[in-house]
């Protein structure tokens, strides 16, 4: 018969009670995370109407996010627009339906791929800097300088970034739109000569009201969300170095997937509307 | 001693997880007394000041800071509390996207932003010259030595007048001559700003020329206390190794 090896099956069972203990903590860290990052945008939130108010930085924040961000997003929607066209055209055409081209373009760049992508853009370039940045000041202490002397570093450092970014995103976004339009309108060309005029034209007939405000608002929610994670990972790091490399490439994970359910919070909200 | 008591600390416990750090510290701090606190790295010292500013919560215990129980404040009575004590970090922490003068002018400008009778640029210069770096106003902090940091983050504390600092660590990584200027300069600002203050360091030749008393911190206690000339000769093998 067979001998049993009892401490064989004792650690594999042990084994076992580690990955559920792992798995436990994971899903106990996930709602810590999430209880923390409800009670850091209430304090945000909070310190945005506290005085002394940081104009000067928020200019600043704007300027430098917006600067650095606006080529890339530029260049991502005018190669979209023109990618999408190419593509489009030839399924259009099957069904006769090519005057339809620009109007379906300006739908789909400005309802959804407009907002998404420059959101991802910046998701990966700005909430991952802030990340980084503000980690790297809690790393070298200057964070707790600031708090030790009571000068309130929730309102400097976070508040006016998480501002800046509200207000930054939607006019990416409108520059990614316009520049997809406009990428959109050269390709169009290279299959018949369509005016500037014609193609706006086109383009609106199909773009009303309930197109722009909903596409409006889910980006303002997207750059308030990509400033506050940025900034809530960053703030939170850990005292050594490698916490920057995590604060950052944790705020791009977790802004991702907040933009996309974002996204698909509006989506559902104006189906049925 | 009959003067003021700015500090005092009661049973003072914390851990992390199942490191116990400190373990039922007491600790007074009279007005106008430069204490230092000895003891081996990772022993809790850093944390000890820390939590008298509550940047770390403790687990249990009484820390009083001027009158105001620390640990019953809301975070308006914190932030007014920790206006009046300064903290000098180990590596200056200045804010590296500034320059001198906006390192000093910050806690001003965020502070007393609804009291404009304050002249701020003097009060800058009072701070430089105080510390001997008045050249150094327009400079960025990566321009500076690590001497001169500290000196500017002192600075810096000193901007908001401060009834108490705490030094964590004021001479590290600095060379002798510099070490020493430093340790001078926590003297001379004790006389001119009328402050008291906790110093940690493993310097012995800073806390010989800026402490009154020494207390040596070991398993998460003080477990002996004195001047440094009494300390330096005790019968005990282990507190004069301290000294070499």
């Amino acid at each position: 018969m067979a001998k049993i090896n009892v401490s064989i099956i004792k650690e594999r069972f042990k084994g076992r009670l580690k990955v559920k203990e792992e798995t436990r903590n994971f899903y106990n860290g996930v709602f810590i995370d999430l209880g923390e990052l409800v009670m850091f945008t209430g304090n945000v939130i909070k310190e945005m109407f506290h005085p002394p108010f940081e104009f000067r930085e928020l200019i600043k924040h704007g300027f430098l996010l917006g600067n650095k961000s606006l080529a890339l997003v530029v260049v991502t929607g005018f190669i979209m627009g023109l990618v999408l066209t190419m593509q489009m055209n030839p399924i259009l055409a099957d069904f006769g339906a090519q005057t339809l081209l620009p109007g379906v373009i300006a739908v789909s760049m400005v309802r959804e791929l407009g907002p998404v992508i420059t959101g991802l853009i910046c998701a990966g370039k700005i909430s991952s800097g802030i990340g980084a940045e503000i980690a790297a000041m809690r790393v070298t202490e200057q964070i707790d300088a600031m708090e030790v002397s009571g000068t309130r570093p929730l309102s400097f450092v976070v508040a006016s970034r998480v501002m800046a970014t509200t207000l930054v995103v939607p006019i990416l976004v409108i520059f990614a739109d316009a520049f997809s339009l406009f990428g959109a309108f050269l390709a169009v060309n290279i299959f018949e000569d369509t005016s500037v005029t014609l193609f706006i034209n086109r383009s609106f007939t199909l773009l009303g009201f309930i197109d722009l405000f909903p596409s409006t608002l889910k980006t303002v929610l997207f750059g308030f969300f990509i400033g506050l994670i940025g900034c809530y990972k960053g703030y939170t790091a850990g005292r050594g170095t490698e916490s920057v490399g995590k604060a950052a490439n944790s705020a791009v994970v977790a802004s991702s997937l907040t933009i996309f359910v974002i996204d698909l919070v509006f989506v559902l909200i104006t189906s049925i509307l | 001693m009959d003067r003021e008591k700015v500090i005092v600390v009661k049973s003072l416990y914390k851990s992390f997880k199942d490191n116990h750090i400190l373990r039922g510290i007491d600790l007074t701090l009279h007005q106008g007394e430069n204490l230092g606190i000895v003891g081996k790295s990772g022993i809790g010292k850093s944390v000890l000041t820390k939590c008298i500013v509550r940047l770390i919560e403790p687990d249990v215990g009484e820390i009083d800071v001027m009158g105001t129980n620390v640990l019953e404040c809301d975070d308006n009575e914190l932030n007014e509390l920790r206006k009046k004590v300064g903290y000098l970090f180990q590596g200056g922490a200045l804010y590296d996207s500034m320059s001198v003068r906006e390192n000093l002018s910050f806690p001003i400008r965020r502070t007393q932003f609804k009291d404009k009778e304050h002249d701020t640029e003097e009060l800058i210069e009072r701070s430089l010259r105080s510390v001997g770096l008045l050249d150094s106003i327009d400079s960025m902090p990566s321009e500076l030595s690590g001497g001169m940091k500290k000196r500017i983050a002192l600075a810096r504390t000193l901007i908001l007048n401060p009834g108490i600092i705490l030094y964590d660590e004021p001479t590290t990584g600095l060379d002798a001559v510099t070490s020493g200027e430093i340790s001078e300069l926590m003297l001379k600002i004790r006389e001119e700003y009328n402050t008291a203050s906790i110093i940690i360091t493993h310097d012995m030749k800073c806390a010989k020329i800026a402490t009154d008393s020494i207390k040596i911190m070991s398993e998460g206690i003080f477990i002996v206390d004195g001047t440094y000339d009494e300390l330096s000769r005790s019968d005990n093998k282990e507190i004069r190794d301290y000294f070499i």
